[in-house]
């Protein structure tokens, strides 16, 4: 983690983008595949290249700097060059992969759980698998059932995956960086409605240490956890909840798993009181899971029963009504912790 | 081949010119800045699901691609319910609850538009089942892309079709492009239904910018598979206009050359330059089928403009568990 004082603000996706560039003029090994990431493929001859960057640009130019050996576009095969890019990995390459939406997940999901995040275990440590899936995540921008899953709580739920979901473009860098260069496999979560988000980046590579959280707001009378998005909403909620005297901290999770425990649970002893903020479906999501940590391990501290602000147990529905109404919202977080506050 | 009946070949015009209307209007209403969703056009392809559905019955079977609204028109889904649905109101096809890309009657044999590439193949394979196990006769059809046909479920779904002699269509629209990326990057065959060799299937072309080219090749499959000798793949060739979606500029990857080469071939109006010179319709024939489609689109759009949205309460419905209890 570096120190230095950044002033410079880009974009969520164009931290992304740096954190590509930087570490793939740091290790050769290092090569991208997914779909469109570059675009136009095999017509530069015809005037024609990096016709898309990425879904959201967030690929764009690289193709310019590390050709198209390296900035890899595929097929609409994921199973295939999903599974690819976990062979590689095996053999001594450091490829991120890229899955346009995380709803596609079940399209490579056995590439993913029984190969990625086995091999190493199942072959008593002698593997590695130095693999990044960078995907998207997230309702709210009107794409319906199909392409606004949040579902990473699914994948915490499988030994041998690393999961992080970033929440501005600094986490955005430090934690992607943080993913090329990890031995095990790390899928990053990137929600939708960040990625044009500004932030201030420092424009040396740096890490953010998978597995760390870290306090946005300190505060004294209850903590909200936030995961992506979501530590916006708790960010804003907090806020609110000031101008009614209610002193709430926030804790960016960053890491799914590995999750910094000890970050919820010190706060939690602090403040008494505990509402996870987490767009994923409830059941068995990290929300219930960080209900069930603090339970085992910070009971005696409760003052007030531990709340979750999910999306209700459905899909995404598509209607602008309805899709608001899914979305978890700060009067939503707000109207939690004043239950709680007795 | 000797031109289809005159009521055939005038449900094939309406039902071209009903789709480009439809298209047209929706690209329209996003222009305009109408609280309504994007999608997927599917100008330029309409003889496509014209031709094959021409075939169909509402017992038949559809399971459809993101770029769905043709294969939804040319199953007799209703266009101001598909409208609505674009608009997100409870008069949708789907209570509005879809959107564009998962537009479905089931009421119909439109197993649904479907946002994940590859992954109408199978549905329709099992459509193809349970057409089978009842034996009456009926078939099933996918319809997806030149992309959709490098996943491993248009391999799967073919083998399995063939091994049990399904009565499935698998109906390719090769538009050369999966979003930006050109077929003969992604694909190592330069016809796709060469792939039927693989599974000892017939593997047919059709010329996707001429209807009766499409309804000839079509009628062959549907009627194999109606006498139970199991599946084909049929390959259309054929473009999309527009970009891949309603925002994307597709000169970042292919030539304005290449589009008047195809709009030059347009299926709409080389029908009509035939049916006039072969006196299947008569202009004024063909123009009311025009004005007919342009007047439905406008009832269209004031039936969902006039609309409610679903009820909050719906956000909670259509769904095995609804845990915890949360109020929306
Ligand atoms: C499994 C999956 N991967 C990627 C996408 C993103 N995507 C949507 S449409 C599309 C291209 C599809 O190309 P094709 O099958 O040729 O159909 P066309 O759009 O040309 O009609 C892609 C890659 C998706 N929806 N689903
Ligand atoms: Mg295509």
């Amino acid at each position: 983690m570096t120190t230095t004082a950044a002033t410079r603000q880009i974009t969520y996706g164009e931290a992304e983008r740096e954190a590509l560039r930087e570490e793939m003029r740091r290790d050769p090994n290092v090569i991208i595949m997914g779909e469109d990431i570059a675009g136009a493929a095999g017509r530069q001859a015809q005037g024609f290249t990096d016709a898309w960057g990425g879904p959201f640009g967030s690929t764009k130019g690289l193709i310019q700097e590390f050709g198209a050996e390296r900035v890899r576009d595929t097929p609409i095969s994921e199973a295939g060059f999903i599974g690819a890019a976990v062979g590689a990995a095996a053999t001594g390459m450091r490829p991120v992969a890229d899955l346009m939406f995380i709803d596609f997940m079940g399209c490579c999901l056995d590439q993913i759980m029984n190969n990625a995040a086995k091999m190493r275990y199942m072959f008593g440590g002698k593997s590695k698998m130095p693999l990044t899936i960078m995907t998207r995540i997230g309702a709210g921008v009107g794409s319906a059932a199909q392409h606004s899953e949040t579902l990473y709580s699914m994948l915490t739920h499988l030994p041998g995956l690393k999961v992080v979901a970033p929440s501005d473009a600094y986490t955005a860098k430090g934690l992607l960086i943080s993913a090329i260069r990890d031995d095990d496999p790390v899928i990053v979560c990137d929600h939708k409605r960040l990625l044009g988000r500004r932030g201030p980046v420092p424009e040396e590579p740096y890490t953010w240490p998978i597995g760390k959280a870290r306090i946005l707001k300190p505060g004294k009378d209850v903590t909200l956890v936030g995961i992506s998005l979501m530590t916006t909403v708790c960010l804003d909620a907090a806020a609110a909840l000031a101008k009614d005297g209610v002193d709430a901290e926030v804790v960016d999770l960053l890491s799914l798993s590995p999750m910094d425990d000890e970050a919820v649970l010190t706060s939690v002893r602090k403040t008494q009181r505990l509402v996870v903020v987490d767009e994923d479906t409830p059941r068995c999501s990290l929300a219930t899971d960080i209900a069930a940590l603090v339970a085992d391990e910070a009971f005696d501290f409760l003052a007030a029963p531990v709340k979750r602000v999910n999306a209700p147990h459905t899909p995404v529905p598509f209607s602008r009504a309805l899709e608001q109404a899914y979305m978890p919202t700060p009067q939503k977080v707000v109207d939690t912790v004043k239950g709680i506050m007795g | 081949m000797t031109a289809p009946d005159r009521a055939t070949l005038r449900w094939l015009f309406r039902t071209m010119v009903t789709i480009r209307a439809f298209e047209e209007k929706h690209m329209q209403e996003v222009n305009a800045g109408k609280p309504i969703g994007g999608g997927h056009s599917s100008i330029g392809e309409e003889a496509v699901p014209t031709g094959v559905c021409a075939h169909l019955t509402e017992r038949d079977f559809v399971a459809s691609t993101h770029r769905g609204h043709g294969h939804c028109i040319a199953k007799g889904v209703d266009v101001k319910g598909m409208m609505a649905e674009l608009y997100g109101r409870a008069t949708g096809a789907c209570r509005g609850k879809g959107g564009s890309m998962h537009i479905a009657d089931v009421s119909k044999g439109m197993l649904g538009a479907n946002g994940v590439v590859g992954s109408n193949l199978p549905l329709a394979t099992g459509a193809g089942l349970t057409a089978k196990l009842r034996g009456q006769g009926q078939v099933s059809v996918s319809f997806f892309g030149d992309g959709a046909s490098n996943q491993g479920t248009f391999h799967e779904s073919l083998n399995l079709a063939a091994i049990w002699k399904l009565p499935v269509i698998y109906v390719c629209e090769n538009n050369l492009y999966a979003e930006s990326t050109p077929v003969e990057y992604s694909t190592a065959v330069r016809d796709i239904a060469r792939r039927a060799v693989a599974y000892d299937i017939p593997g047919l072309i059709a010329d996707g910018m001429d209807v009766l080219d499409v309804y000839e090749k079509a009628g062959q499959a549907v009627e194999r598979a109606r006498r139970g000798e199991g599946p084909t793949l049929l390959e259309c060739k054929t473009y999309r206009y527009f970009g891949h979606f309603l925002a994307d500029d597709p000169h970042r990857y292919r030539t304005k050359e290449e589009e008047e080469s195809y709009r030059a071939r347009d299926a709409i109006a080389s029908f009509k330059k035939r049916a006039l010179a072969s006196e299947w319709l008569t202009q004024a024939e063909m123009e009311a089928e025009e004005q007919r489609a342009q007047a439905l689109m406008d009832e269209a759009v004031r039936f969902a403009e006039d609309s409610p949205p679903p009820s909050l309460d719906d956000l909670v419905t259509d769904v095995y568990v609804s845990y915890p209890r949360i109020k929306v």
